[in-house]
């Protein structure tokens, strides 16, 4: 048989289920029906139910997927407009929750707990809608890249296009990277770090470019303040519309939004290091400088974000093309059940710290560790190798 | 002929002709058209597809 007969089979068996990314931003919507029908104040937390509890536990059913698209078909299921509108449609559906919430919070007399339930609910959309977002914004497509920004308005978060492609792509892995966690650094002490670190590096990287161009920074070519005025219009319409409870329901999702995305940001670089060359550079980031994940249910949920050592390698390539690596780290769970352990430091460190210190054979001087301890983890685990 | 700069869509690195990229062992002064096509952005491993001509 030949390799072309042997490609000619191959069937991308999550083709349909991408279209689940698009369901998930509408999870408050179907929380706000079930209330309807069942008047059940659980109802209201729907999404949050669905994302630290039922997904987390398909993850561990369901288990994991390796399979990687034949290289000769690559090109053309990238190409395929299928893939391309199962992610638009995800913004559309995103957006509803959030205008749809913010006339729940504001019109239909909710329960302080209920209230909190759809507040966080479509906050957790509103972290997805960065995700959704992460996708569209390494495009270089004009179409994808103004998406971009739409999707990431919701969480006021619009830096994030040119912080991720511009700052952490480039600093990934290394102690620079405002993004990149350390080993021994709590997600709690990375959320300031890496919430303050990012806004400062996209303001400095896009005050560079306009500089260039021979702009001021106050521009309205300046992509920051374009995203960052989406959010203005977009939470200062629904205020106008709705009154000022709507502003506190939108801050506050936002808020909760963009820290999932973080929590999401502090699992996939956490003490992995690129080494420095002799000049001060550091060398290409590679497979060993992400950790992975192939759970099949986040990954769709994530469009296959979990493959992090591929789009960090290749970080233009589509969701449907991204491979599992064999020899690249593994988490021992999906994202979101990751997620829960973050959230709990002790068990964070108790889980992944062994696997740092045996990915670098017990040399820890290999890693990026937080500052302050770094002397002293580097002895503790030469002594155990 | 002059040196050409070619920037990377993505994260702003530029490619530039006269200096090459000595880490990758492309060796200063080396065309744009002859840096191979499986070259990839230093910093952020965009293809050289995404790379676009600078004006000088």
């Amino acid at each position: 048989m030949t390799t072309a007969t042997l490609s000619a089979q191959w069937r991308d068996n999550k083709r349909y289920l991408w279209l689940l990314g698009a369901v998930v931003p509408a999870l408050p919507l179907i929380g706000g029906y079930l209330y309807h029908l069942t008047g059940s104040p659980l109802s209201w937390w729907l999404a949050m139910i669905m994302v630290y509890a039922v997904i987390p536990l398909m993850d561990l059913l369901i288990g994991t997927d390796t399979n990687n698209p034949p290289e000769t078909l690559v090109k053309e299921i990238s190409q395929e407009t299928y893939y391309r509108y199962a992610v638009y449609l995800a913004v559309p559906a995103g957006y509803a929750s959030l205008i749809w919430g913010a006339w729940a919070f504001t019109h239909m007399d909710l329960a302080w707990h209920e209230a909190l339930g759809l507040t966080l609910s479509v906050g957790v959309i509103s972290g997805i809608g960065i995700n959704t977002a992460h996708e569209l914004g390494h495009k270089t497509p004009a179409l994808e890249r103004w998406m971009a920004k739409i999707a990431l308005a919701p969480a006021a978060y619009g830096h994030f296009f040119i912080e991720h492609n511009r700052g952490h792509h480039v600093r990934v892995a290394t102690p620079e990277d405002p993004a990149s966690s350390r080993f021994g650094e709590s997600f709690y002490a990375f959320l300031p770090r890496t919430v303050v670190g990012s806004l400062r590096s996209a303001w400095e990287i896009e005050a560079k470019r306009l500089a260039r161009e021979g702009r001021g920074v106050w521009s309205i070519h300046n992509n920051n303040l374009q995203a960052w005025a989406m959010t203005v219009v977009l939470f200062g319409g629904l205020t106008a519309w709705l009154g000022w409870p709507a502003l506190l329901f939108l801050v506050g999702q936002a808020l909760y939004g963009l820290s999932l995305l973080e929590v999401v940001n502090y699992l996939e670089h956490y003490g992995l290091l690129r080494t420095k060359r002799e000049d001060g550079s550091y060398e290409r980031c590679q497979p060993h400088h992400s950790w992975n994940s192939n759970h099949i249910v986040t990954n769709i949920m994530l469009y296959h974000l979990q493959r992090h050592s591929d789009h960090h390698a290749n970080p233009t390539r589509y969701y449907q093309a991204l491979r599992h690596f064999e020899h690249a780290p593994q988490l021992p769970s999906g994202y979101a059940s990751m997620i829960l352990l973050a959230y709990c430091p002790p068990l964070w460190f108790k889980v992944m710290n062994p696997r740092v210190v045996a990915h670098y054979r017990g040399d820890m001087s290999k890693a990026n560790i937080k500052p302050g301890i770094r002397e002293q983890v580097i002895a503790r685990y030469a002594k155990s190798a | 002929m002059q040196y050409k700069k070619w920037r990377c869509l993505i994260c702003d690195y530029v490619y530039d002709e006269e200096l090459g990229a000595p880490d990758d062992g492309i060796p200063p002064g080396t065309r744009w058209e002859d840096v191979p096509d499986s070259w990839t952005c230093p910093d952020c491993g965009a293809s050289k597809d995404d790379f676009q001509m600078e004006e000088i």
